[in-house]
């Protein structure tokens, strides 16, 4: 039986990576990093 | 082939990745004299598992306090002229999505680790019904996205509902050990202090007596990933006519996944436990982009056989 192909997960591939360049090229990590080095009080249960 | 069924090969190499995620992903060691959190380069960029950015030991960032955080700051951001939606880490988290479906659980999670130790620990057994399972959706959709972009102050700042809330994960690896660096934050400490650590003690006693409660009932990151899981280019297939329903994969599965009825259920983890060691009648292999590459081993195997 010849296996079943489907385009759809290369589809659903090159989506995603143009969301990521999207995101990288509009400076979001940057922002990422602006959270993730401060503490995080709310991740605490405490802010 | 049943030597490729009755080795254990691949289970000591997933322990021994998870060791591994678990290690790089905790790798600043330097917290007990810093008595703070790393601030470095790489906190720029998510781990594919729930692991805590305000560990004192976190190397990276947790995708799913990344995307909260992009959702609470919106409108400000947006106000401000920054169109930050977060496509950056719903790009990483589908990419790797689209690839493996929901594969990093069971192989780079660090919580989802943690939640196998804690089952090896002798116990009844309780089954988790399956209509909690699907609490995970409704968290994923209210927690991480509408409640951060609706519920907002008066600058249009909106909070990380699920990180506050609930994240035990947050409690374990940044509440406690940042109490216990920083003293001064204790007295800081309220009532939602209290129930976050309630909830984490839940858990952490269902984990006992459950298999993978956390992932299955309550893990917004898995939900994402197990989206994918029929549509991946990695994907588990089932022969039904090998397959005799004598229910040796269910009862091995880390997930409690009845995989005769759906090979790419949406709480299979692709630890290929059930592959690797529970099948003894090969029903279950795998595929990579419609390849079926069991089949690719066994002619390996053939070949590399000796003659006789």
């Amino acid at each position: 039986m010849a296996p079943k192909k489907s385009t759809l997960p290369f589809v659903l591939i090159v989506l995603f990576a143009l969301f990521l360049a999207i995101g990288i090229n509009l400076g979001e990590v940057s922002s990422v990093l602006e959270k993730a080095i401060r503490v995080c009080l709310s991740c605490m249960g405490i802010g | 082939m049943p030597q490729l069924h009755g080795n254990r090969v691949m289970l000591i190499l997933r322990r021994w990745i998870q060791i591994l995620a678990t290690v790089l992903s905790n790798a600043y060691w330097k917290f007990p004299f810093t008595k703070g959190i790393y601030q470095g380069n790489l906190k720029a960029v998510c781990v594919p598992g729930l692991n805590c950015y305000s560990c004192p030991a976190a190397t990276g960032s947790c995708p799913l306090g990344a995307l909260q955080n992009f959702m609470a700051t919106l409108r400000p951001r947006f106000g401000a002229g920054h169109t930050h939606f977060g496509l950056y880490v719903i790009g990483m988290l589908g990419l790797i999505g689209s690839l493996v479906g929901r594969m990093p659980c069971a192989w780079l999670c660090p919580f989802g680790f943690l939640q196998e130790l804690i089952h090896k620990i002798p116990s009844p057994e309780f089954e988790i019904p399956k209509p909690l399972t699907y609490i995970k959706y409704i968290l994923l959709g209210l927690f991480i996205f509408i409640l951060p972009l609706l519920v907002v102050d008066e600058f249009g700042y909106g909070i990380t509902w699920f990180c506050k809330h609930i994240c035990p994960a947050g409690t374990l690896e940044a509440g406690i050990p940042l109490m216990l660096l920083k003293p001064e934050l204790r007295e800081l400490i309220g009532i939602l202090f209290h129930s976050k650590l309630l909830i984490l003690a839940l858990f952490l006693v269902w984990m006992v007596v459950s298999r993978r409660p956390f992932c299955r009932v309550a893990c917004p990151l898995g939900a994402i990933y197990s989206l994918f899981n029929k549509v991946s280019v990695f994907r588990m297939t089932h022969d039904p006519d090998k397959c005799t329903l004598c229910g040796a994969c269910y009862r091995d599965c880390p997930m409690g996944v009845k995989f005769y009825e759906n090979a790419n259920h949406y709480d299979c983890i692709r630890c290929l436990k059930c592959y690797q060691e529970s099948c003894r009648f090969g029903a279950i292999s795998y595929e990579v982009a419609g390849i079926p590459l069991l089949k690719a081993l066994k002619r390996t195997a053939e070949t590399d056989a000796p003659m006789e």
